[in-house]
């Protein structure tokens, strides 16, 4: 290629991503002179849609958000309309809400990692050509995404878009019996989640690493799922109801997604990255074992290892979960009362592919008066295409066809959830 | 010999819900009645809801089992036309069946399934032709008919089901 030759990537429909979005890269010889990541996907309104709807309804409606983690969007909607009316909930139901979180973590996380991840880093098209030659593997990714549907299905009374998660609680909780009912697939779960750190760890990664600002929550005591303080690595330190004065969104043309910064500051990263991280000593020691053996560091700056990080979470996520099912005791009374009072609460907690943070503005009646939702992959949108000027430059001199596939690689990385943003994948590789 | 019918699809995207109208039209009589609307007694047969994502729907069927599977397929002009497909014999087509999460909907699970040996002993595919599709929208017309139909028939074959499944009728609904 000349090097003042124009060449354009382009990606018209990014595969092995959730939701509707394109690629588009121009470099003129090697060098980058645009990367877009195109989020067409129509928005869906969801927040204009909860305007007028009762509370009570929030948890049904935000599940319908996303089908890989409605559990995330009814978790931010109840504890940020608990925050608006004060109410607080019964211990035995936050243990419960760390389970229901587990189920979610793990079901994705086996589904990114094995399924979408996997393919990039061992040179197959999808994981349907993968599983010819990768069988084992392929199952054993089943299995585990199966282990985390059970939780899901029981906790939430069916496995897509749950029911059972109410304001206040639960409007069912489960029988000590029905849980221990999980903990042999849960302990298998936890052994094929270790062997799952061994296969990532073990595969090529790209040499890249980038200075990131990584966004979690971050609690005293715990790998954070529901509750934390928002914390950065460069001296962030927020309650959630300060979201909105540290973070905006900005509309960006080719995007119907807006871009989430940093007031003041710019990108930033969320996801397991982030909270790895962040809460390193959080993790239990069987987590923080499997990492230090397959040689991971804290901090990692390489976003390829993501998917080792997506191991060590699911290490973490079934480990928690066993250890709820042993300390669990079914509340007195699943759901607390949740008088109505005209107020505003926010919330965020950790979705499998990051921070979601909710606000829900409240009349006297409880009716929702007014509604902000920023999920992750807003959150990371403007951070995937810095990561691609820098990438690109890297794999610049490669065939085109290469630059696409690392391009897509490098995306994936993310996890993205264009469903959830639009409120993704193409790629464009223009070279100039 | 037990049949299963999975319906697939979102009630809250128009016509995608197809799959999910008619396991519901059915189960209102195999399960809720035990008997179809002429008196007969239904049995073994084993009506299932599910999104369309592959590794859940993978694990609906066990390889003895008689599968119909019926699904909304991508827009292609002629709404409310059904299409069936013997998976266990063919590969489906990949633009038929619009994605669930991620990518991996009804073709996917098919595919992978048969990569993995996992394929049940019959597998039909009805596909139900939409129209729209966005979320919020109601079940077209044409897709109502169509849905209507293909209970009518999988009814039928509920009634008479004693043994492993033949292909299914192949009709076209005018849009």
């Amino acid at each position: 290629v000349s090097k003042q030759q124009t060449r354009t990537i382009k990606v018209d429909v990014l595969a092995r991503v959730e939701g509707e979005g394109a690629l588009y890269v121009k470099l003129k010889g090697d060098v980058v002179q645009d990367v877009k990541l195109k989020i067409y996907e129509p928005p869906r309104f969801f927040e204009a849609f909860l305007r007028g709807r009762h509370f009570s309804e929030l948890p049904d409606i935000v599940a319908r958000i996303c089908g890989i983690c409605p559990i995330a969007y009814q978790m931010s909607a109840v504890h940020a309309v608990e925050n608006a009316l004060g109410v607080a909930i019964d211990p035995s139901v936050r243990l419960l809400r760390r389970l229901f979180y587990c189920g979610e973590w793990i079901e994705s996380h086996a589904l990114h990692v094995y399924m979408l991840h996997a393919p990039d880093f061992l040179g197959y098209p999808d994981a349907i050509a993968m599983a010819r030659d990768h069988q084992a593997v392929v199952q054993q990714g089943l299995r585990l995404k199966k282990a985390g549907n059970r939780i899901v299905t029981l906790m939430g009374g069916r496995e897509i878009h749950p029911v059972s998660a109410a304001v206040g609680g639960f409007y069912k909780a489960p029988s000590k019996s029905a849980l221990k009912e999980l903990v042999d697939e849960l302990k298998w779960a936890l052994d094929a989640s270790l062997a799952t750190v061994r296969f990532a760890a073990g595969l090529d990664f790209p040499e890249f690493e980038q200075d990131y600002e990584f966004v979690s929550l971050c609690h005293p005591d715990e790998y954070p799922f529901n509750e934390g303080r928002i914390v950065s690595n460069r001296g962030l330190d927020i309650d959630a109801s300060a979201y909105e004065e540290n973070f905006t969104e900005q509309h960006v043309e080719h995007s119907n997604a807006l871009h989430s910064v940093l007031r003041g500051r710019g990108s930033y990263m969320v996801g397991p990255l982030a909270r790895f991280n962040l809460n390193f000593d959080r993790l239990p020691d069987v987590a923080q074992q499997a990492a230090r053996d397959c040689g991971l560091k804290v901090p990692c700056r390489n976003p390829f290892r993501s998917i080792v990080v997506r191991a060590v979470e699911l290490v973490f996520a079934c480990h928690e979960a066993l250890r709820v099912i042993r300390e669990y005791e079914p509340p007195a009374v699943p759901r607390a009362q949740t008088p109505a009072r005209a107020s505003t609460g926010q919330a965020a907690t950790e979705a499998p592919r990051g921070l979601l943070y909710h606000r829900y503005i409240l009349d006297q009646e409880g009716l929702i008066t007014s509604a902000k939702i920023v999920p992750p992959t807003s959150q990371n949108q403007k951070r995937i295409e810095e990561d691609l000027w820098h990438f690109v430059s890297q794999v610049a001199t490669r065939p085109a066809g290469e630059i696409t596939s690392k391009c897509e690689q490098a995306v994936r990385n993310y996890d993205p959830c264009i469903s959830c943003a639009t409120h993704f994948l193409r790629l464009h590789l223009e070279r100039e | 010999v037990a049949l299963r019918i999975i319906g697939c699809g979102n009630l809250d995207r128009g016509d995608d819900a197809a799959g999910l109208l008619v396991a519901r039209r059915l189960h209102a009589v195999v399960v809720d009645q035990g008997v179809d609307g002429l008196g007969v007694e239904i049995r073994n047969v084993t009506i299932l809801e599910q999104s369309g994502e592959s590794f859940s729907l993978m694990d609906c069927w066990a390889s003895g089992d008689d599968v119909i599977l019926v699904d909304a397929t991508a827009p292609m002009g002629t709404p409310g036309k059904i299409q069936v497909w013997n998976a266990c014999a063919d590969k489906l087509p990949e633009d038929a069946f619009p994605c669930s999460t991620h990518g991996f909907g009804v073709r996917e699970a098919v595919e992978l399934a048969r990569v993995l040996g996992r394929l049940p002993l019959t597998l039909l595919i009805c596909g139900i032709e939409g129209k729209r599709f966005s979320l919020g929208a109601t079940v077209s017309p044409e897709v109502d008919r169509a849905v209507e139909s293909v209970a009518q028939e999988l009814l039928e074959r509920a009634r008479t089901t004693a043994g492993p499944c033949q292909t299914m009728r192949k009709r076209t609904i005018a849009g």
